[in-house]
């Protein structure tokens, strides 16, 4: 295998939970919900999955699971900002806060044990192409999911009635109220397909990359995600874009390290922070761009009045 | 079964006065549901949790102690908050605020004098305001989300204090150990009242409370802070310049938390470590919204969340509980609190799917 190969296998390994977390987010958000708690559900996800796998022996159980968890966690802040119009900026801060605490607590007797790696599906005369054959079609089954989910939710979001019904809560909660359609309904169920992006992405931390159990293994990642949708400007083609790029800018660090510059660590480590501030100034600089394309009612609350 | 909320006329001033003391009450029974399903018995948990650190002076003392930069950063993020500027980042204020505090005791290691102690205090402030001018900057100027761009800060802060006590600043005594020198005498912040433990942090916040409240209760520019947050449109007939706003209100919530990471680096822990935080810049986020935003309450929010430290603490080492247990009580409390203000704007009925029926779902 060639350097190149080895490169690209290891950010196509960073990039996956990205795309994952950032594709449910961006449908969350296209219904009009900003749920800052990516970072709280992918670590439940993280830690679900890693102790589903454990119990049963099977990774594919354990990347079930960690759907699982976030889903059902997601269902806290769904309750609370959709239910009782709690603060969607606050109630999401909420939940990472608690999901790292709570992740801590349950994952405690895993810290240390060797992890169930989930094994990688080589699929047949596909995987024998020269170069691109072992990069993507020798991948574990996150990775398959991550990329027929990008074509499903493009798929869905602009070329299905219920995809529309969908981005007019988004865009107009009033307008979709009065034509009858379940404004509330539409947004619990686009916050539960969130959280179960951000419980598999988690999933993909702990038996895929890392194939064990870390405390806050998700460092930041779960923000991350959320600043890809405004850099993907709420468009799911765009995303793929970015979480490969950003995903690139993580693992440069590891590579420009073993090539021997002499760079501080500390240094590279801060390069997909600093890389994502300076994509956000730039995007948001933008103003055609976000105009257009972010949901108008994001973020706001709704009360149906009776 | 399903909830329905009616829009109140007025928002409740009984409700506003006695959300965060129900949703104080929701996270006990919620605690002792999860200490019983820990097999902990619930008394005995929230005793050892919530009482016993309570019931002897020292542990009062480290109580100040923890509440004192809670304190002072939950005043500033009230400010910020309060406008509807969302600065997350005040972790990372805290850690160039020591940062910036420690270039005193660290590069002038003899330079003693009356006024060492202010100057670092002072250039604490600088640190961490200067910290949080750059999302305010970012969101004036280019539109971008202070939210996330506050919050990379964060890491950016932890690592470059990671590089500086590994690298440049490390103590050239100290065995390589990741650790600056320690600071002198004179550049350490005393005790208050040379009480055993306490120092001058915990004033500092009740200075810092008292100024808060002044501002926002009696001063015009408290006044626009908050018809900026609650009515931009009307903010903007009265000739009140949001970005101004923006950029002050993240000033002063970085100045606060600058002053909380020096205060505590001089006055608890005396040097730099890759480590000086148990994460208070989050935890004061939880503060702020205890407090209802308001200086006085944060006061009084800001030793609850104090206690939830010491009671990990205490849990762990009384039930042998891990200490991770502070952090979820941390969310939930936040949690309660959020649900609680629902009372405060709406009436909210439980209907069962009779009641629905019967007001016709159109």
């Amino acid at each position: 295998m060639g350097v190149a190969e080895a490169v690209l296998l290891t950010i196509i390994t960073a990039s996956t939970p990205l795309l994952i977390a950032a594709l449910g987010e961006l449908v969350t958000e296209r219904s009009g919900v900003l749920n800052l708690g990516v970072e709280g559900m992918m670590i439940m996800g993280a830690v679900a999955g890693f102790a589903f796998a454990q119990i049963s022996g099977s990774a594919y159980v354990g990347a079930l699971g960690g759907m699982l968890a976030g889903a059902v966690f997601s269902l806290l802040f769904a309750f609370l900002t959709l239910s009782l119009v709690a603060n969607q900026v606050a109630t999401g801060l909420a939940l990472t806060i608690l999901g790292l605490g709570l992740s801590g607590l349950l994952g405690e007797a895993y810290i240390g044990q060797p992890g169930i790696k989930m094994e990688p599906i080589v699929i047949p005369l596909l995987s024998q192409i020269p170069f691109i054959g072992k990069l993507l079609f020798a991948q574990d089954l996150i990775f398959y999911i991550s990329i027929a989910l990008l074509i499903a939710v493009n798929w869905f979001l602009f070329r299905t009635r219920a995809g529309l019904t969908l981005r007019s809560v988004g865009d107009n909660h009033s307008s979709a109220h009065a034509l009858g359609i379940n404004v509330i309904a539409v947004r619990y169920m686009a916050v539960i397909f969130g959280g179960a992006c951000s419980g598999l992405a988690g999933a993909h931390l702990s038996l895929v990359q890392v194939p064990q159990w870390v405390e806050n293994m998700s460092a930041g990642r779960g923000w991350i995600a959320l600043a890809l949708v405004v850099f993907a400007s709420w468009r799911p083609m765009r995303v793929l874009f970015g979480a490969y790029l950003f995903g690139a800018v993580g693992i440069a660090q590891l590579h420009i390290q073993a090539l021997g510059f002499s760079v501080p660590s500390q240094f590279l480590s801060s390069l997909p922070y600093i890389a994502t501030i300076i994509v956000l100034v730039i995007i948001s600089g933008n103003r055609r761009l976000t105009l257009i394309n972010t949901p108008a009612s994001l973020g706001k609350g709704f009360v149906p009045d009776r | 079964m399903f909830i329905e909320l009616e829009r109140r006329p007025a928002h409740s001033t009984l409700y506003s006065a006695l959300s965060p003391f129900i949703a104080l009450i929701l996270t006990l029974v919620a605690g002792a549901i999860l200490f019983a399903v820990m097999g902990i018995n619930p008394a005995k948990g929230l005793y050892s949790f919530f009482i016993e650190p309570l019931t002897e002076v020292w542990s009062l003392h480290e109580l100040a102690i923890k509440a004192a930069p809670l304190i002072l950063i939950a005043t500033g993020l009230s400010i910020c908050f309060l406008s509807s500027n969302w600065n997350i980042g005040a972790e990372g204020q805290f850690i160039l605020g020591a940062i910036f505090g420690s270039i005193l005791p660290v590069l002038f290691h003899e330079q003693v004098g009356i006024w060492v102690l202010p100057a670092m205090m002072i250039m604490g402030m600088i640190g961490g305001a200067l910290w949080a001018l750059i999302p305010a900057l970012l969101k004036t100027r280019f539109g971008a989300n202070e939210i996330l761009t506050s919050l990379m800060l964060v890491y950016v802060a932890e690592l470059f204090l990671d590089w500086l006590v590994r690298g440049a600043w490390r103590n050239p005594e100290g065995f390589n150990f990741p650790e600056t020198r320690s600071f002198s005498p004179g550049q350490i912040l005393p005790e208050v009242l040379d009480s055993g433990r306490a120092h001058y942090g915990a004033v500092l916040a009740i200075v810092a409370v008292l100024i808060a409240w002044f501002m926002m209760a009696k001063t015009i520019r408290g006044f626009e802070v908050k018809v900026i947050g609650q009515a931009p449109k009307a903010g903007q007939f009265a000739g009140f310049d949001a970005k101004r706003v923006t950029i002050v209100a993240f000033m002063i919530s970085g100045a606060l938390a600058g002053l909380a990471g020096i205060a505590e680096v001089s006055g608890a822990i005396q040097q730099l470590r890759p480590t000086i935080s148990p994460g208070y810049g989050f935890t004061a986020i939880i503060v702020a919204f205890l407090g209802r935003l308001n200086p006085v309450g944060v006061f009084a929010a800001g030793l609850v969340l104090a206690l939830s430290f010491l009671g990990s603490e205490a849990a762990q080492i009384s039930l042998g509980v891990s200490d991770k247990l502070g952090r979820v009580f941390q969310g939930m409390l936040l949690f309660f609190v959020l649900a609680c203000d629902t009372l405060i704007h709406y009436r909210i009925r439980i209907t069962g799917w009779a009641g629905r029926a019967r007001t016709g779902e159109t």
